[in-house]
């Protein structure tokens, strides 16, 4: 393989590695506060379809990315509501949530199947996509994907440098020594819960308003899950997420130009590989001890303050 | 007087009867795998349905969005006990739950799209797709620069190779040395998927897109970069206008026209049919003002030979990616070979694993 057909690879893996950026970002400020949402999926394909809604309403597809964030965010207040206020098993909140909101999307998107919404296109960015390589593969997409260059680290200096970011985690490490320190920790999950749906939306409503311009049932595909997985691929790092985000989107793309390019290893082998790698990796971060880094009380549920 | 009084009335009543009996609306019911809006594969059969809802004593409804198995096999068990005289169900992994079905409602009429099993009251149907397909590999063999054609497909399966072995012998007729590349995305509707296979295609240098897949997302790839597409199913122009050249398309409505014609006549019976482009079950989308008028011409002459049975697209020699001869000079394909072909012509890149 060259130049010419690495540097496009890169290119699609930064792209198909965005949508699961925003839901892994999202899904670790969850889970910093001690909250397991694993109804990212569910999150995801909601703010795909009001995303799509809206922008076909408005045609403005700024205005559809910011909406879809907040349908994401009400998504996830069901699984708030279950797990904050009636003290429910956070696994099989997010379990139902997925369901709800894949069979929720599916009915209300109906209609809405064969249409085509105004969408992102790609804006290079002047001078930076000049950048022999680095150029193309990083600053040659649309505007959604630069965002996500700016979101980890100021979600890092939001988690490590701030007292509210700092409260947050002592929410998801130590509830009781967060409580006993004033802290109101179901406040902190609440706000944990809710930013990380709105990022799961925008992840949602990448896919239906930049990578396609269209809206079918299960368009987000299982992309909930390997965010999930990467979560943990991660060590509850923002950073760490991209590179894991990159690498998933990198494996999608590769499998699919390795057949275009001609090889004769079975197609069937190829698809495995994004599902196998996901495994790997689970397997490799425990191994690593890194499954220790996990918030101490993450899933663990927490009495309300009296 | 009496005896003509009792006549009339038996006749009057005989009369009402039938007159009852050809009032009996004809309920028909379809089962489609995805949205009817798809603009794809279960659109058009609902057209096909639609044609039917405008024929006298016939009332239609349809079921969309239908998983394949357990649920698919509720909602015909539902149908056939509600007294649905005929039900179509219009893809591949309907056939074992509509078999058990046809079993236990053997007074219902069950028709299968595009599989082979069959019963007493279940027949099975589908079309020459690969005439069409043929007609629109000339299409793009005519069109590419690059030599290089890329075909986004869904399922490593007879009904999928079999498309893109006629289509690239189209490609071939009119552009010998073109190659044809293929790339599996293993789902039939999956925009996201499909696009990005598109674009891989399009890396390697494609410069003609075609498709066997139910999304727009391969065409919307192909406008972006500029270049051409061929779309499936129906007429695709409206997703990528600057990029669509044609289509091959199914056009079931004379198709299910006959069958309910067989059905109120009495004639029906469980068969396997295949009509080809002569019947107008598949066709080919109006030709986009890109393409030049001589290569029109051509793929019309081409289209008049196979509608007259001339040409009938796999006829030898045909050899597969090795070089070896599969179909001998001068001989036809059997239906039975093409129902099975699991092999690429020559001039494909690709696996058909």
């Amino acid at each position: 393989m060259d130049s010419a057909i690495i540097i496009p690879l890169l290119a699609a893996a930064v792209q198909s590695g965005t949508p699961i950026l925003y839901a892994t970002l999202g899904e670790i400020f969850t889970e910093k506060s001690g909250v397991l949402n694993l109804g990212v999926e569910g999150c995801m394909i909601i703010g795909a379809l009001t995303g799509f809604i809206v922008a076909l309403a408005t045609g403005s597809p700024v205005l559809a990315f910011v909406i879809a964030g907040f349908a994401g965010m009400t998504a996830s207040a069901v699984h708030g509501v279950v797990c904050l206020w009636f003290k429910g098993n956070q696994v099989v909140s997010g379990l139902a949530l997925t369901i709800l909101g894949a069979g929720l999307a599916n009915y209300l998107g109906t209609s809405y199947v064969g249409q085509i919404a105004p969408g992102f296109k790609p804006v290079p960015v002047p001078l930076l996509s000049q950048i022999p390589a680095l150029g193309p593969i990083f600053f040659n997409h649309d505007p959604l994907v630069y965002l996500t260059y700016c979101i980890p680290p100021l979600m890092w200096l939001y988690l490590t440098r701030t007292r509210h970011g700092l409260s947050l985690r002592a929410a998801g490490e130590y509830p009781a020594a967060a409580t006993a320190a004033g802290l109101n920790v179901a406040a902190y999950r609440w706000c944990g819960i809710l930013v990380g749906g709105f990022f799961m939306g925008l992840g949602g409503a990448y896919l239906s308003l930049a990578y396609t311009h269209l809206w079918t049932n299960n368009l987000t595909g299982g992309r909930g899950w390997i965010a999930v997985a990467l979560v943990i691929f991660a060590f509850w790092r923002p950073g760490r997420a991209v590179f894991g985000a990159y690498l998933f989107g990198g494996i999608m793309a590769l499998q699919l130009r390795l057949q275009a390019s001609g090889t004769q290893l079975p197609s069937s082998l190829l698809l495995m590989l994004p599902y196998a790698l996901t495994v790997i990796v689970l397997v490799m971060s425990s191994w690593r001890q890194g499954a220790n880094e996990a918030p101490a009380a993450l899933g663990v549920n927490v009495e309300p303050i009296d | 007087m009496r005896l003509l009084k009792a006549l009339i009335v038996v006749m009057m009543s005989l009369s009402l009867s039938t007159a009852i009996a050809a009032e009996k609306e004809l309920n028909v019911g379809f089962i489609y795998v995805s949205p009817i809006g798809d603009a794809g594969w279960s659109y058009a059969h609902d057209q096909g349905r639609k044609a039917l809802a405008e024929m006298p004593g016939v009332k239609t409804s349809y079921v969309e969005a239908v998983a394949e198995g357990p649920d698919s096999e509720r909602v015909m068990l539902n149908m056939a006990r509600k007294g649905y005289d005929v039900i179509f169900a219009t893809s591949f992994g309907y056939m074992d739950p509509m078999l058990k079905v046809a079993k236990q409602f053997p007074k219902t009429k069950f028709m299968h799209c595009s599989g082979f099993k069959m019963a007493d009251n279940m027949g099975n149907y589908f079309g020459r797709m690969y005439q069409a397909r043929y007609l629109s590999g000339m299409v793009a063999g005519g069109m590419t620069k690059s030599k290089t054609i890329g075909y986004v497909a869904a399922f490593p399966i007879p009904e999928v190779i079999r498309g893109i072995n006629a289509f690239t012998l189209g490609v071939q007729a009119v552009n010998p040395d073109a190659v044809v590349r293929v790339v599996w995305t293993k789902t039939w509707y999956d925009p996201a998927t499909e696009k990005e296979a598109a674009k891989s295609l399009l890396d390697v240098g494609a410069d003609v897109i075609a498709q066997h897949q139910d999304s727009p997302g391969p065409q919307e790839a192909a406008q972006e970069k500029g270049v051409y597409s061929i779309g499936y199913n129906s007429d695709m122009t409206a997703f990528a206008p600057k990029a669509h050249l044609t289509a091959p398309i199914w056009n079931w409505a004379p198709f299910y026209k006959s069958v309910i014609e067989q059905v109120q006549k009495g004639t029906w019976k469980a068969e396997s049919v295949w009509p080809g482009m002569d019947t107008g079950i598949v066709d080919l989308a109006p030709f986009s003002a890109m393409v030049p008028k001589e290569l029109q011409d051509k793929v019309m002459a081409a289209k008049a030979d196979i509608i007259a049975g001339k040409n009938k697209v796999f006829v030898g020699p045909i050899k597969d990616q090795k070089g070896a001869v599969k179909i001998a000079e001068g001989v036809m394909a059997p239906d039975q070979d093409l129902l099975g072909m699991t092999w690429f012509v020559q001039g494909i890149v690709g696996t058909t694993e």
